[in-house]
């Protein structure tokens, strides 16, 4: 840990765009998500926000926690909106208005993205949009009460799937976003978590510095939502990686690659534990968790063999950190 | 030199949008689009027109991104009709209420179910309360000459709110009628560019579209109501300036044949044209009959709908939508409110009719006006009457 006060300062940015002074919950995994990914941004960066956490804490009238400017229409159409804003600098630049390059940088959370705003996020990355789409997924909807969404993993407890006589909670597996953007053949896609923060940092940097569309999807913990204690965001987003429920990897112009390889996977029950969303599992049920989430994750390395020994050469910082 | 020629009413909007010189142009083709979309998609391929146009996969993604664009500071046109802007309406409100001035052709149609490709105002009806400003226009030339003005209007600093521009779908987007094109050098002296003040831009930041606890919301509301009501001055000196520089001239309540007529016939849109025809014919017949055709459904012309139905006896108004359960016809039951505190107003009669495209003809015209006249002179309690309805 000492190299980590001797190096961050140097390669980090100081300057916070997303100030303090918002009012997400204590221990708020996915402020911490972002806050990082605005570590890997300058200045000339646009903000689209679609309703939800981030939105709610940073946004009440008059204030503003955003030290970027920012825009938050409505639930369902941060896609489109950036859209819009793309090419409206792309013909205002061109039509020789003095205008900064900017970057688009839309926000939404698991709902926003997986369920009501996939449709415009398709039209989006389809079209081809130069913007840079993050994804913070705290897998349900957190701003509204916890209720379930698509992203929500198999038997978790929320308010629209508890747990009863007759129900294990969620039912569904959770939706593969990042799986279904890479679909759409855009340049970048990524997964990371705050845990790994220099992974995280880099891959936001390089979805940025991309030319088209860029996708990184964030795991961000909610103790509330979770009904987890509120000091261990940082473990959880460890665990969920080294358990192989939440792989580190990217998908680079087609090309797979593992960022985090892992010898052998910590069973899932070692993150399950920790929450109360997962209290009531049986070893049953979670026995069937741990297989799909085996079958899935060798299913994603095989998808990375091609590229497999590069990321072993290029071990990343955080990479090395694990193993040491 | 202004030339004269026969165009399609859908290709002289596109040709009006163009000559405004937008920045965005976002379009889905709701089923089946007008051409207005696909002239511009033509225009901005041949590179006649500079813009970005972008083909969404919704009309909900078409007016966001036009919000997108429009709080870039862009000039941002879109179209749309009946389901589209159905679909629409929740980005509608919020283009409004962030004061985005962004501009719209609607081609007025009806509602599913049953489905509907035909014209009739259930659309344009149903965003009324939306914060926009809504202009109908009811020949091509109107069309053009109301495309160009809505963008001044909608980015003058003592506006900045959205503008649509109805006009009937088919029965005058899809005709062929002659249109007077302006010179493109009269456009750009009637039209300055756009400069939104507060746009997002890196170089000052702004934060738009935060959430306004109860102790702001309903100030945020009013500051909006009052500046939707104010911009009628506005709307008002940008068609006198249009008349002085293009010689035509539009009003909020214009008028046929109506100073000091008994019996008054009120329409909207394109029904408008036809209805005159049977006016001129009653007229010739010694009826003492005028008609007046809103051009401003929001802001509400309140004052000159009052001034110009002052003397009349009878007002006879058709309404092309029907608000079920309620009063029958929209405009009727609005502008009997219009008219509740005067101490003296006629007697309105209200029809619904020309629903999904039904036609209204001269003597469907004659015919509601009699009607109209006979049900006002037994003083009967009439609530509405869908005219030529099969029960």
């Amino acid at each position: 840990m000492e190299n980590f006060t001797v190096y961050v300062p140097r390669l980090i940015q100081k300057k916070e765009k997303f100030a303090p002074g918002h009012r997400a919950c204590i221990g708020c995994g996915e402020v911490l998500a972002l806050k990082l990914a605005f570590k890997a941004l300058g200045n000339n960066v646009i903000v689209v926000n679609a309703t939800g956490c981030m939105e709610i804490v940073a946004s009440q009238l008059p204030f503003t926690s955003w030290h970027l400017p920012w825009i938050h229409t409505l639930f369902e159409n941060t896609a489109a909106v950036a859209s819009g804003i793309e090419a409206a600098y792309k013909a205002m630049k061109r039509k020789g208005r003095d205008l900064p390059d900017v970057k688009v940088v839309a926000i939404a959370g698991d709902g926003g993205t997986s369920d009501i705003g996939l449709q415009a996020l398709s039209g989006a990355l389809e079209r081809g949009h130069n913007f840079l789409y993050i994804c913070l997924d705290n897998e349900a909807y957190m701003n509204t009460g916890i209720q379930r969404s698509s992203a929500t993993p198999f038997g978790a407890v929320t308010t629209t799937s508890p747990a009863g006589k007759k129900s294990i909670g969620q039912f569904t597996w959770k939706k593969n976003m990042p799986e279904i953007v890479a679909a759409h053949k855009i340049p970048y896609v990524a997964t990371a978590s705050p845990s790994y923060p220099f992974d995280l940092i880099d891959k936001v940097a390089k979805g940025v510095a991309t030319s088209g569309p860029a996708y990184v999807h964030i795991y961000s913990v909610c103790p509330t939502g979770w009904r987890c204690a509120t000091d261990i965001a940082v473990k959880l987003g460890r665990l969920v990686v080294e358990t192989g429920i939440f792989p580190l990897y990217e998908v680079e112009n087609g090309k797979y690659k593992m960022n985090m390889e892992l010898p052998q996977l910590r069973p899932v029950k070692d993150y399950l534990k920790l929450q109360g969303r997962f209290r009531h599992l049986s070893d049953d049920t979670i026995n069937v968790i741990q297989g799909r989430v085996e079958k899935e994750y060798y299913e994603l390395v095989e998808k990375t063999k091609d590229g497999s020994k590069r990321a072993k050469r290029k071990s990343s910082k955080d990479t090395a950190k694990i193993s040491a | 030199m202004t030339t004269r020629v026969g165009v399609e009413v859908s290709i002289a909007v596109a040709d009006a949008a163009k000559m405004a010189n937008p920045d965005v142009i976002a379009a889905y083709p709701i089923t089946p689009q007008t051409h207005i979309v696909e002239h511009l998609a033509d225009l901005v391929a041949n590179g006649e027109l500079d813009a970005e146009y972008i083909p969404v996969e919704s009309e909900h993604s078409a007016m966001s991104a036009c919000l997108g664009a429009s709080a870039s500071g862009a000039r941002t046109f879109t179209a749309t009709a009946s389901q589209g802007l159905s679909l629409m309406s929740e980005v509608l409100y919020v283009a409004a209420g962030m004061r985005l001035p962004v501009v719209m052709a609607v081609a007025n149609r009806a509602l599913s179910a049953p489905l509907s490709i035909w014209c009739d105002h259930s659309d344009m009806m149903s965003v009324r309360d939306t914060g926009w400003i809504q202009i109908i226009v009811e020949n091509g030339q109107q069309a053009l000459d109301n495309t160009i003005c809505a963008f001044r209007i909608a980015e003058d600093k003592r506006v900045l709110l959205p503008v649509m521009v109805h006009m009937d779908g088919f029965n005058l987007t899809h005709v062929i009628e002659p249109v007077i094109f302006p010179e493109q050098s009269e456009v750009d002296r009637f039209l300055p560019p756009i400069q939104y003040p507060l746009p997002l831009n890196p170089d000052k930041p702004v934060a738009m579209g935060g959430f306004a606890p109860p102790a702001i919301f309903t100030e945020a509301k009013w500051a909006q109501e009052m500046n939707l009501r104010n911009s009628k001055k506005v709307i008002l000196e940008c068609w006198s300036e249009f008349s002085k520089q293009f010689g035509r001239t539009y009003s909020p309540v214009e008028k046929y044949h109506s100073e000091g007529a008994k019996v008054l016939l009120l329409t909207l849109g394109s029904f408008g044209e036809t209805a005159s025809v049977a006016i001129d014919r009653m007229r010739e017949s010694g009826k003492d009959v005028g008609q007046i055709r809103l051009r401003l459904w929001r802001p509400f012309p309140f004052e000159e709908l009052r001034q110009a139905v002052k003397d009349a006896d009878i007002l006879i108004i058709l309404d092309r939508d029907l608000s079920p359960g309620g009063p029958g016809g929209v405009v009727a039951s609005e502008v009997k409110a219009a008219l509740y505190h005067q101490s003296k107003k006629p007697k309105v009669v209200s029809f619904v009719g020309g629903l999904g495209g039904r036609d209204v003809t001269e003597a469907g015209f004659e015919d509601i006006i009699n009607k109209g006249i006979a049900i006002a002179s037994r003083g009967s309690k009439h609530e509405y009457e869908i005219y030529g309805v099969r029960e």
